[in-house]
């Protein structure tokens, strides 16, 4: 492991959410809102705020946690969100296998700011190595607990006492005593209120009876019936549909609008405040049609702004002014170089894409004596209230976000936008408002994942090993940016640079883009060297669970054997790769079509080790979408540009993966279980976009270096 | 404006609205039936398919007066009191939902096709499948789904859990 003093590196901070400010700056002058629904419609939120103190129970005690139910229900409290990616079931079952109770006893209450502990943003794969322990120590404490006060109430040994589906009882004698039998106890209060909270022992792994067991997602019925309310269904008494007037392009800025044609529209509410143009009706209709109005009498500025073509060049040249590229360097790349026998360079692009989750962003605010209620779709629900209290001038207790069980996010959502338009428009009604964006406003206004321009040299010594690596990353990110592979001269550089479009996380961030450059070059350095792609790897690979997923995909899926069969039109591909502490590797087989040089991903076959396996249901689900959810970034997702506008900002233009794309899938598990579990909702996804490149260079003779995968002189 | 009749989800409804508007929205804003879903206002994702007359349609392209005499059932009419619908049940045990938004349109395309073809070749399966999106690309359980609905695959022993 010396060759590889990189590998220890923290992940990568999640990087521009945290650090871009909320856009919207509201003057907030009363004599400034131009309000149409009546002037009684106008609450008075200047006034001093009212007291109610309003926050989550005892932060550090187990009352934040926890909560024993006298029904025998027992609901876990946690910050994170439920995007479909599975927390709320992998912590009902973390507190079931701690508590000793069957999962159907555990309710989760999750990211509402006045209930739930401060669990952070849910993202980097975080929930599994951070949450989940910190809810497994409290559910063990409860259960320690239980069990020392039936020790103590029946003066025997804790030796002597069983606890089983939730119910201590004492070996060869009568009595009986559950959680619920604790709620309403004096002991009970004394210990969930005390801080920090004590912690209990977690039950080894080799005696789970819950955890590492599949299990499907516990309210999967509320989502079959129709009944589950996601954040766009929220609907509050006298509630008003919300529209916000966009600008016609980025960069452009509003100089003129008329809301007196809108005065006269029934029930409808306007604002215009600084930048922010928008209007409240009764129906989502009428608001859309009030905006059209505006958007009628509405002058812009705008100014040039840069297009996909040429997009490539123009982030190399335009690196963040004043910024500092992050650089890692090992040995000397310059001393490396020179001594090479064989030095191989090319260079890779990765297209941006929008997360496009199926359900757009959305919020329902609602004022009431100056305090701030939002329901809102966002992975950040604390920092989302922080951030609304500083907008509109509240102390943050004065705010609540609740997140209910969103559509989607993959890195999307770690913003909160409408959550700020709906407040806006709220206050100016007097009465809740929903806003929900439209598919376009999604594909415009929310952020991208960045693209980036990835060049890599690198030298093989006489013997055809790596003598030198030098690796630059323009404006995707440095996640995953280092490489696994033993080379006495390395250096990796990401050099930030000025996105011509608003950019941020997407599940995996850069370490895609990494992975895809470096995969792929790895094939063409093993090409070069006249070596078989899987011996090249393994001849350079040091780690030896990066080297398990290797062996585990090529032998499941018959790599040696079927490499040499060709079929005319297809070929076969591998790649593998690491990142925030799992391993994937893939072997995939791909056609070719002769007339368009587009390719079509037949067969996948996926190795993946992420310790050990806390749910399999869940982990098969995540890794399945994480191939089609990739499949898409390789094969045609692009956003294109020019000047300021989107040209695909539709579901017909932008084309992500439908059930025609789904490939034969094969799956292998590697189950550490002496490992601990870590997240594995996003490193799945790294593995088969340079998979099908390599698979295409052996179908069709040819070199892909971009994403979305194309043969040169071919369009998508 | 309008005044409208259809039944809905078996009940006689009117509404007196621009007809122009979107069925998705006068069943969202004014019936309060959120499971019908807007995705893309366009057609092109189907999170909004509702059943026309039995047909699946695109709710946010259908403008309500083409609704106009006709039954409409959303997914809240699907099941029948507390018993989940054979395809519900079937999404239910194969656990074919990741975030859950896409699941109503999914489910009662999958009802029509069913009606129309009761025992689908997987082929037939992602061909009617596949003008609806899921984002979390929970393509493969989802067929897995219909495949059970259609009772092509082996009902799940007690305690297996979807594995």
């Amino acid at each position: 492991m010396n060759d590889q003093p990189f590998l220890s590196e923290p992940v990568e901070p999640e990087r521009h959410e945290l650090r871009e400010e909320p856009g919207y700056v509201f003057q907030l002058d009363r004599r400034s809102f131009l309000q149409f629904a009546g002037a009684g419609l106008l609450i008075s939120v200047l006034a001093p705020e009212a007291s109610a103190q309003r926050g989550a129970a005892g932060t550090g005690t187990l009352e934040s946690r926890l909560h024993l139910g006298e029904d025998g229900f027992i609901t876990v409290l946690a910050g994170k969100v439920e995007e479909g990616q599975g927390p709320r079931t992998e912590i009902a079952m973390a507190a079931a296998e701690e508590l000793r109770v069957p999962v159907e006893r555990i309710r989760v209450l999750l990211a509402d700011t006045d209930l739930v502990p401060n669990d952070g943003i849910t993202a980097g794969s975080r929930t599994t190595p951070a949450t989940i322990p910190a809810v497994r120590k409290a559910a063990a404490a409860a259960r320690e607990l239980l069990i020392q006060t039936a020790a103590r109430r029946w003066n025997a040994a804790p030796e002597m006492l069983e606890l089983r589906a939730g119910v201590v009882t004492r070996k060869g004698a009568s009595g009986a005593l559950s959680y619920a039998g604790l709620a309403g106890s004096e002991e009970l209060a004394k210990a969930f209120q005390s801080a920090p909270a004590p912690e209990g022992k977690l039950t080894p792994l080799k005696d789970w009876q819950t955890l590492g067991r599949p299990r499907l997602r516990i309210d999967a019925r509320e989502f079959v019936t129709g009944s589950h309310v996601f954040p766009s269904d929220i609907q509050r008494p006298g509630m008003l549909y919300g529209c916000v007037l966009r600008p016609p392009a980025l960069g452009a800025t509003l100089e003129y609008v008329d809301l007196v044609k809108i005065q006269s529209l029934p029930g409808v509410a306007g604002v215009h405040d600084g930048y922010f143009v928008g209007c409240a009706a009764p129906t989502s209709w009428a608001a859309r049609q009030a905006i059209k109005t505006l958007a009628g009498t509405a002058q812009w500025k705008t100014t040039d702004q840069p297009s996909s073509t040429g997009l490539f060049e123009y982030l190399k040249q335009h690196p963040v002014s004043g910024g500092q590229p992050r650089v890692q360097i090992k040995g000397s790349v310059e001393e490396g170089l020179k001594s090479a026998s064989r030095r191989l360079k090319a260079a890779y692009q990765a297209a941006y894409i929008q997360h496009a989750p199926m359900e757009p962003r959305a919020a329902v605010a609602e004022w009431r004596d100056g305090q701030l209620s939002v329901w809102t779709g966002t992975s950040n629900p604390f920092a989302v209230r922080d951030q609304l209290a500083k907008v509109f001038q509240l102390p943050p207790h004065s705010v609540r976000v609740i997140v209910p069980d969103m559509g989607g996010g993959f890195g999307g959502k770690h913003t909160a936008e409408a959550a700020f338009e709906a407040a806006r428009l709220a206050r100016e009604a007097g009465k809740p408002v929903s806003v929900r964006w439209t598919r376009a406003e999604e594909f415009m206004w929310a952020y991208s994942r960045p693209a980036g321009l990835i060049e890599i040299e690198a030298g093989l010594d006489d013997k055809d090993q790596l003598l030198v690596w030098d690796f630059a990353n323009y404006n995707s990110g440095a996640a995953a940016i280092v490489s696994p592979y033993r080379s006495p001269h390395a250096r990796t550089r990401y050099v930030e640079c000025d996105s011509p479009l608003r950019q941020g996380s997407y599940r995996a961030l850069a370490s895609t883009a990494n992975n895809f450059a470096r995969e792929c070059f790895m094939d063409e350095l093993a090409a070069a060297a006249g070596a078989e792609p899987l011996e090249f790897r393994l001849a350079h690979i040091d780690n030896t669970r990066l080297r398990d997923v290797l062996v585990a995909a090529t032998d499941r899926f018959g790599w040696r054997e079927r490499r040499g069969k060709k079929k005319p039109g297809t070929g076969a591909g591998l790649a593998c790769g690491t990142e925030k502490g799992s391993y994937v590797a893939a072997c995939v087989e791909v056609s070719v079509d002769p007339a368009t040089g587009a390719p079509r991903l037949l067969e996948i076959c996926q190795a993946y080790e992420c310790g050990a396996i806390l749910n399999p249901a869940g982990l098969k689900q995540q890794v399945e979408g994480a191939i089609i959810q990739g499949l898409g970034a390789a094969l045609r997702e692009e956003l294109q540009f020019e000047n300021g506008k989107l040209l695909n900002g539709s579901f017909a233009r932008y084309r992500v993966p439908r059930f025609k794309d789904v490939p034969k899938i094969t799956l292998e598990f590697l189950d550490r279980k002496d490992l601990e579990p870590v997240g594995a909702g996003e490193t799945p996804i790294i593995a088969v976009a340079p998979a099908m490149a390599n698979a295409m260079f052996a179908a069709a003779g040819e070199r892909v270096r971009s994403m979305p995968l194309r043969a040169k002189g071919t369009k998508s | 404006m309008a005044t409208l009749r259809f039944t809905v989800n078996g009940k006689a409804r009117s509404v007196d609205t621009p007809g122009d508007r979107p069925l998705l929205d006068v069943l969202r804003e004014d019936f309060k039936l959120t499971g019908v879903k807007y995705g893309c206002g366009e057609g092109q994702c189907r999170a909004c398919t509702v059943l026309i007359n039995g047909r699946a349609a695109p709710s946010c392209i259908t403008p309500v007066r083409a609704a106009g005499g006709k039954s409409i059932t959303t997914i809240e009419g699907l099941s029948n009191g507390e018993a989940l619908h054979p395809v519900q049940q079937a999404f239910a045990d194969e656990g074919a939902l990741q975030c859950g938004y896409c699941t109503p349109g999914m489910i009662l395309t999958a009802t029509a096709l069913l009606e129309r073809t009761p025992h689908p070749t997987p082929e037939q399966i992602v061909e009617g499948m596949n003008g609806n999106l899921c984002r979390c690309c929970g393509y493969p359980r989802i067929i897995a789904a219909v495949q059970r609905a259609a009772g092509h695959r082996p009902a799940l022993r007690e305690g297996t859990n979807g594995e």
